[in-house]
């Protein structure tokens, strides 16, 4: 080479091998979510609360009846479980317009990290971070000694409860994109909260007036709730199931959708 | 050896926002190793070149290409970087994991500390992005831009805010960089940071390329002297058909004459004419750029499109 400037083949650089997935990656954005102190408070420890002053008194040893294999208790805990994983996915969700807006989104395009590897990455930390709040509340469920059930209920309904849980990591997408800032986990906690009082996780929907009982079955909280549980209780009915599916397909269109609009920001 | 590859080509680019063509058409080389300077103001189309050329978006029609391949492919491969002026940062993770978490997307780089230690954040390295100063956040963006070794390194506005020293230093090891290769397209507004360090000016207004070359070439083109007179009822159109005369601007008694030849202007004006108080100017770089890229009258249209994509 003669020419003072030396040159730069391209052909010597490799592309990362899937799509720049990487375990330090998904290991430093799990960090990100433990380090989150509001995030840890709501999804772990107020619902692991909750189980204890709704499902651990003397209350709680009651059988659920009609010849049905487990106690008041599990079925607390199972609802609590779902309360804790859909609020931590969510928050999950919400961070990923949040980092849109900081422009890092931008930042990793300009990496070698497929746009594919990237939801991938946040829907497994959504993935972790439920999972560990429905751990946590059967854990301390367990080591209260309270629920009763047999054990491959608890494992199914455990998988089920981690299971819906992603629909509200779609819901945190969508939510994350519809009210932009730093703290959407202000809108989704109360929001979430409610959601779930009416979709039957905190009080029974026996308890309610009809009315009420009406309006709860066409709210996000109620179809996953009875999908959670329909291990323990032995019943799912139809419209629950609906309500479980189309919520999650609202939710995981809308989320789409406001993606898809704001790809003109990169 | 063959020739070695161009770094940045573009030809016949253009890129519509809606009705509003931001770039219109633009022709462009940049050869491995060049300090190329893109230079014009605010909504003249650099942005949307420079996010055409990071494949960040596809031209509307026309041509990109990086070192020869697509610019998503060789972003894939780590040979493209660029440093944004804001933004860009996650403020919850600290400065090492920031590095860390970039680097674990590349395949080649060099270790953590030694990409800390040459951006001189070491010291900070277990510190929050939020608690960074603005000077601290963009060292860490330069640390993360230069992990790969990138061939080709885009930058806004790379010194706003900056102090003199901190300038040079920068400087000096943009140059040092280019000398093994990487070419840098920097986009400014500052026609002295462009005059200064960049081996070439590419100046563009209204999303077009209006001149190309060094900075005494860029200061040529739009070369000659304005001559100003008080003269009362000026016969401008005498002035016009005096040959090298661009341009006459009449404010009230007092007559601009931008000519190339000054000198038969004066000497016409002081012998045939009324006018007196004659002074002669010389244009600087300044006025070669309000000349080439027109801003005088500038039009909104393109404006208002570059400020919703930035």
């Amino acid at each position: 080479m003669s020419t003072a400037v030396s040159t730069i083949d391209p052909t010597a650089r490799r592309v990362p091998p899937l799509g720049g997935f990487n375990l330090t990656m998904l290991g430093i954005e799990i960090k990100r979510m433990l380090r989150n102190r509001r995030t840890i408070v709501f999804a772990l420890i107020f619902p692991t609360a909750m189980f204890f002053v709704f499902g651990s008194g003397s209350g709680g040893n009651e059988p659920l009846g009609g010849g049905l294999k487990g106690n008041v208790s599990a079925y607390v805990m199972v609802s609590m479980a779902l309360y804790g994983g859909a609020l931590i996915a969510a928050s999950g969700g919400a961070m990923v317009a949040t980092e849109r807006a900081l422009g890092w989104s931008r930042q990793l395009r300009l990496t070698p990290l497929n746009p594919v590897a990237y939801i991938v990455v946040k829907a497994l930390v959504a993935l972790t971070m439920a999972g560990l709040a429905v751990v946590v509340v059967n854990v301390v469920g367990a080591l209260k000694g309270t629920p009763s059930m047999p054990t491959d209920t608890w494992i199914y309904c455990a998988l089920l409860t981690l299971l819906c849980t992603m629909t509200f990591a779609a819901l945190g997408v969508f939510i994350g994109y519809l009210v932009p800032g730093e703290n959407v986990m202000q809108f989704l906690g109360p929001g979430l909260a409610l959601l779930s009082l009416l979709g039957g996780l905190f009080i029974p929907l026996t308890q309610y007036t009809d009315s009420i009982r009406m309006i709860a079955y066409w709210t996000p909280m109620y179809g996953v709730a009875e999908v959670s549980r329909a291990p323990l209780t032995h019943e799912l009915p139809w419209y629950a199931v609906v309500n479980a599916v189309g919520w999650l397909a609202i939710f995981v269109l809308g989320a789409a959708w406001r993606m898809s609009k704001d790809t003109q920001r990169v | 050896m063959s020739q070695p590859l161009t770094a940045v080509s573009l030809s016949g680019v253009t890129k519509d926002f809606g009705r509003v063509r931001a770039v219109r058409g633009v022709d462009l080389e940049l050869q491995q190793g060049e300090v190329v300077a893109f230079l014009g103001p605010n909504g003249a189309g650099k942005t949307t070149t420079i996010d055409m050329i990071l494949g960040l978006s596809k031209p509307t029609s026309g041509e990109v290409r990086v070192l020869g391949i697509e610019p998503r492919a060789a972003i894939a491969r780590g040979l493209v970087a660029a440093v944004m002026q804001t933004g860009g940062l996650l403020k919850d993770l600290t400065v090492r994991e920031t590095v860390e978490y970039t680097r674990s997307l590349f395949v080649d780089t060099k270790p953590t500390d030694e990409v800390l230690a040459t951006a001189g954040i070491t010291e900070i390295a277990d510190r929050k992005v939020a608690k960074c100063s603005g000077g601290e956040q963009q060292r860490l963006r330069f640390a993360m831009a230069l992990l790969s070794d990138p061939a080709l390194l885009l930058l806004d506005e790379p010194t706003t805010g900056m102090d003199v020293e901190g300038r040079r230093a920068f400087w000096q090891s943009i140059r040092q960089d280019a000398k093994k290769g990487r070419t840098v397209l920097f986009a400014t507004h500052y026609l002295e940071e462009a005059d200064q360090y960049a081996d070439r000016i590419v100046l563009v207004s209204h999303g077009t390329i209006v001149a190309d070359g060094t900075g005494s070439q860029i200061k040529s083109l739009a070369s000659g002297r304005v001559v100003r007179v008080t003269w009362e009822n000026a016969d401008t159109e005498a002035i016009t058909r005096l040959g090298g005369v661009d341009d006459v601007e009449v404010r009230g008694d007092q007559v601009y004459i931008h000519a190339k030849d000054s000198d038969t202007v004066a000497k016409y004006l002081l012998t045939q004419t009324s006018a007196r108080d004659l002074e002669i100017t010389a244009k600087g770089l300044e006025d070669a750029f309000l000349s080439l890229t027109g801003t005088t009258d500038s039009t909104d249209s393109t404006h208002s499109t570059e400020g919703a994509q930035s």
